[in-house]
């Protein structure tokens, strides 16, 4: 291979790493922040607390979070032939990680809410705030530094499961890595995809924190 | 105008082992245009009063009648719609820390469905009764404690309420800004004629600005009549207690 071919395998696994990356934590956040939100809102303290919603999803949560990504990946090859069409390759990849990433999604999110200071809540309340109004105007509001950073620390986690997904499954930087380092001994490439990775890393974390410290009003 | 009544309030606390009565019996008439001090010593029951006036806490028993309407008869959203009639400062500001000044001003108009131009039309003027004008945009972490609570009385005063109930106010501010907030509160009571609440274990603060007071002791209402009357003639211990400590803190 030239390197030419080469720099062409390399752009096309950054673009799969992003996709897969991008794209089931996105899909996480629509699933993921409903979740956060009404295990908020259910929770005993919450501002309509309702221990039968609450339990259930925070068991369902509990559970998917606690099988290690990996053998989830294998488990739900069968789900995601019928969900993708294949189980193989980047798209296929981005519903085990969208699996995967919506509960974690769901616990940081109602992480974030949590630490928003009830004495505001009340005040809303007092003003006449209906739970809607609480949740969009002052729960999502007040919690919008945390729920940046911890969306950025999110994206870096997942990042780092498309390397795993990509040894299965294929597709994506990682799936390059274990190819060409792997398998076939070419340190090299492997060196690249890794230090790609990092950057793509460390990108993602500037951004995030960037932006998470530019709509902060708390100092 | 409206009165508020408290009509035979009780309120227990249940934790899963536990039972707190917080209020027992408490019966109280507040006029239209009182200012009206709470005191009491920690955990008296004070906060858990004024937060029965609007039903952010549901008494066990007894009932809380805002004018000729009794809170406990009322459908939630009914509820809601009474609680802008009734506005609420604390202690701690609790002000949105994300928001400008102006936006947490606007804050009760906007989920009232006013629209975001008059409510900063009306915004604008209240910054002007609370003296703020230059601190539209800034934010809560750039203002003093008493800045602090001058746009909390602003915020309070943007549904046009009939009454206002202050949880210690000015607990948290020097003496000099409490009597700049108070003095600000007594204008408010005058010029609009909002009926006050004042909880505060600051007797000074009763002496400053309150035309009655009443006296709780762990959830008993144990006096209560014109402040005049009251500091005088102070018949229980728990009054005289809370006299005698107060003079105890001017002197040392
Ligand atoms: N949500 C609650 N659950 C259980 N107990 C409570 C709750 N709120 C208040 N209490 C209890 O009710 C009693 C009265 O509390 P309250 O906050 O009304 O006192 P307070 O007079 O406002 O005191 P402080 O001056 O310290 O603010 C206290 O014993 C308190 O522990
Ligand atoms: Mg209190």
């Amino acid at each position: 291979m030239d390197n030419s071919a080469y720099i062409q395998l390399l752009g096309q696994g950054i673009i799969e790493t992003l996709i897969m990356t991008l794209g089931s934590t996105f899909l996480g956040y629509v699933l993921g922040l409903p979740i956060g939100i009404i295990l908020t809102v259910t929770d005993k303290d919450g501002i309509s607390p309702n221990p039968f919603i609450y339990k259930i999803l925070d068991f369902i949560c509990n559970i998917l979070r606690s099988i290690p990504f990996i053998i989830l990946l294998i488990l739900l090859i069968p789900l995601t032939t019928i969900v993708v069409g294949k189980s193989y390759g980047t798209a296929a990849m981005v519903f085990p990680l969208f699996v995967c990433a919506a509960p974690f999604i769901g616990r940081m999110v109602e992480s974030s809410l949590k630490e928003v200071d009830p004495g505001v809540i009340e005040a809303a309340r007092s003003m006449g705030a209906s739970n809607f109004d609480i949740i969009f105007r002052v729960l999502l509001v007040e919690a919008k530094t945390s729920l940046i950073v911890n969306a950025t620390i999110t994206t870096g986690t997942i990042l780092g499961y498309t390397a795993m997904a990509g040894t299965v499954g294929g597709g994506g930087l990682g799936s390059i890595a274990v190819q060409y380092g792997y398998y076939r001994w070419n340190t090299q490439v492997m060196v690249i995809t890794v230090i790609l990775i990092i950057v793509i890393f460390q990108l993602i974390q500037n951004i995030g924190m960037a932006i998470a410290s530019r709509l902060d009003h708390r100092k | 105008m409206s009165n508020i009544i408290i009509d035979h309030v009780s309120k227990t606390f249940t934790d899963s082992e536990t039972e707190v009565h917080a209020l027992h019996d408490i019966c109280l008439k507040i006029d239209s245009g009182d200012i009206y001090g709470v005191i009491g010593m920690s955990g008296a029951g004070k906060s858990t009063l004024v937060r029965c006036l609007n039903y952010l806490e549901v008494p066990t028993e007894g009932h809380v009648y805002i004018g000729d309407k009794e809170l406990g008869a009322l459908s939630e959203s009914e509820l809601r719609n009474e609680r802008s009639k009734i506005s609420m400062i604390f202690q701690h500001f609790n002000l949105l820390m994300q928001k400008n000044v102006i936006d947490n001003i606007c804050f009760p108009l906007i989920i009232k469905g006013v629209s975001k131009k008059e409510a900063r039309k009306k915004a604008r003027e209240l910054l002007k009764t609370v003296d703020l004008t230059d601190k539209e945009k800034a934010y809560p972490a750039q203002l003093s404690g008493g800045q602090k609570q001058r746009v909390a009385i602003a915020r309070a005063l943007a549904s046009e309420p009939e009454i206002l109930l202050c949880d210690e106010a000015t607990s948290a501010l020097d003496p000099q800004t409490t009597s700049s907030i108070l003095g600000l509160l007594r204008r408010i009571n005058q010029e609009l004629g909002i009926t006050i609440v004042i909880i505060t274990h600051q007797m000074a603060v009763v002496r400053e600005i309150c035309n009655k007071v009443a006296i709780l002791e762990h959830g008993h209402l144990v006096e209560h009549g014109e402040v005049d009357e009251v500091f005088l003639n102070p018949r229980t211990r728990a009054a005289k207690t809370l006299l005698k400590y107060e003079e105890a803190e001017s002197d040392g």
